[in-house]
């Protein structure tokens, strides 16, 4: 595990290094696929990222301090202080995406194929996501007696952040082609909804921080279950030549 | 275009192998194995047991029952200077419903400096004295500062590496760890 990279004074976290590695590269093979018909081109594309990711933070802090004036008595330092505890992630995320809705809406973008167009940041930052898990430890699995174990916190256990980065690279290779080829508008998120969500249901079987429900199942793979359904069920009806949905 | 009828099997089959997985995954309680003491959110905190400026022997299993925040610091590193007042701040508000115990990584340290440090800030809460540096270890401790938020059955809820924390994260921290602030 490595989860701080100490640089003179500055203790950068290393996780948080390795998402932003991530989206810039995930960005970045995203840019090669464009343009394309419908499709945002690429000011476009960091545009709409910057819009959703700028007017769901700001109003993420906002939200939560509305309904936390107490916390926020002291300094108006506070407002600004770098700390993700101090976020209602719900509204941030709705109010992120509406706003990038409404940014697509007036740049007459469709809403599938811009989809296809942040799948491949999506499965770039899957074997990023992964590789943050394994350098802070997060994710971590059941102890085990396998020989493929790893010690990590007190145990020999699956190395579950392993088998995330390895799954997440097989379903990075199986979109890769398919990154470049014409296909039809919404098909390629459908495929990696549908993959990560299996890998996702797959892996957790493993994990030893699942949420537990009633009868001992895992919240999680359930959650990832309907995921796959809705993937499927959005494959096969995209696949079969529905008509480009744009925002307008 | 009509699928082939095999194609259309293959969702049928994966979904019906998911259920089958969630059934077979299934556990009634994660082993006691999977949860040992260990410096990782969702653990029990490891225990220790340090001298306080008063002289005092504490042990942090002896505080269960009641939340605690543990902060590791060093009179010399910038962000633990500035994260002090926040500290003493919240301890003066609400020091009667949780625990503050603010280790000096002591190896790292001068007696002199830490002394000069408490009087600047007027430090009122428990300082404790990590002579050899073994708590900070014990604790992975990567970086300074970092604070653990300890729930009242002694797990670790968040880990906040870096610093200096605000007002309004402690506090936020804190509303978790008790409810709705007094």
């Amino acid at each position: 595990m490595f989860p701080i990279l100490q640089l003179g004074p500055l203790a950068l976290r290393t996780p948080g290094l390795l998402l932003l590695l991530g989206l810039y590269l995930g960005l970045s093979l995203a840019e090669r696929r464009l343009p394309r018909r419908g499709a945002p081109d690429a000011n476009q594309l960091y545009n709409l990222f910057l819009i959703a990711v700028g007017v769901g933070l700001v109003t993420a802090r906002l939200a939560f301090i509305v309904q936390n004036p107490a916390l926020f008595r002291g300094s108006w330092l506070n407002w600004l202080a770098l700390d993700a505890r101090l976020l209602d992630p719900w509204t941030g995320i709705t109010l992120g995406l509406l706003a990038a809705l409404v940014y697509g809406q007036r740049k007459r973008l469709s809403f599938w194929e811009t989809l296809d167009a942040f799948t491949p940041v999506a499965a770039t930052l899957a074997v990023f996501l992964g590789l943050a898990h394994l350098a802070s430890g997060n994710a971590y699995g059941l102890p085990t007696s396998l020989p493929w174990g790893i010690e990590l916190w007190g145990a020999k256990r699956h190395p579950t952040q392993i088998y995330e980065i390895l799954l997440a690279l097989g379903m990075l290779a199986w979109l890769w082609p398919r990154f470049q080829q014409e296909t039809r508008p919404g098909t390629l998120f459908a495929r990696f909804l549908t993959a990560y969500a299996a890998a996702t249901l797959f892996i957790h079987a493993w994990r030893a921080d699942s949420t537990l429900v009633t009868g001992g199942f895992r919240l999680e793979q359930i959650l990832a279950w309907l995921a796959m359904a809705l993937g499927f069920w959005l494959w096969a009806r995209l696949e079969q030549g529905e008509q480009t949905q744009s925002y307008g | 275009m009509m699928q082939p009828a095999h194609h259309r099997l293959i969702p049928f089959f994966t979904l019906l192998l998911g259920l089958i997985w969630i059934i077979v995954s299934r556990v009634d309680t994660l082993p006691p194995s999977a949860k040992p003491e260990a410096p990782q959110k969702g653990f029990p905190a490891p225990d220790f047991t340090l001298e306080s400026r008063e002289g005092q022997l504490i042990q942090l299993s002896d505080l269960r029952g009641r939340p605690v925040l543990l902060n590791f610091w060093a009179s010399w590193c910038p962000p633990c200077r500035a994260e002090m007042p926040a500290m003493q701040s919240i301890y003066e508000k609400y020091g009667d419903y949780f625990v503050l115990l603010a280790i000096n990584v002591t190896n790292q340290d001068t007696p002199s400096n830490v002394e000069a440090f408490i009087r600047e800030y007027n430090l009122t809460f428990p300082i404790l004295f990590d002579w050899d540096g073994a708590v900070a270890r014990r604790y992975g401790l990567i970086s300074l500062p970092t604070t653990y938020v300890i729930d009242a059955e002694g797990t670790i809820r968040e880990i906040l590496v870096g610093g200096p924390l605000t007002e309004a994260s402690l506090l936020a921290r804190l509303e978790t760890l008790l409810g709705d602030l007094p």
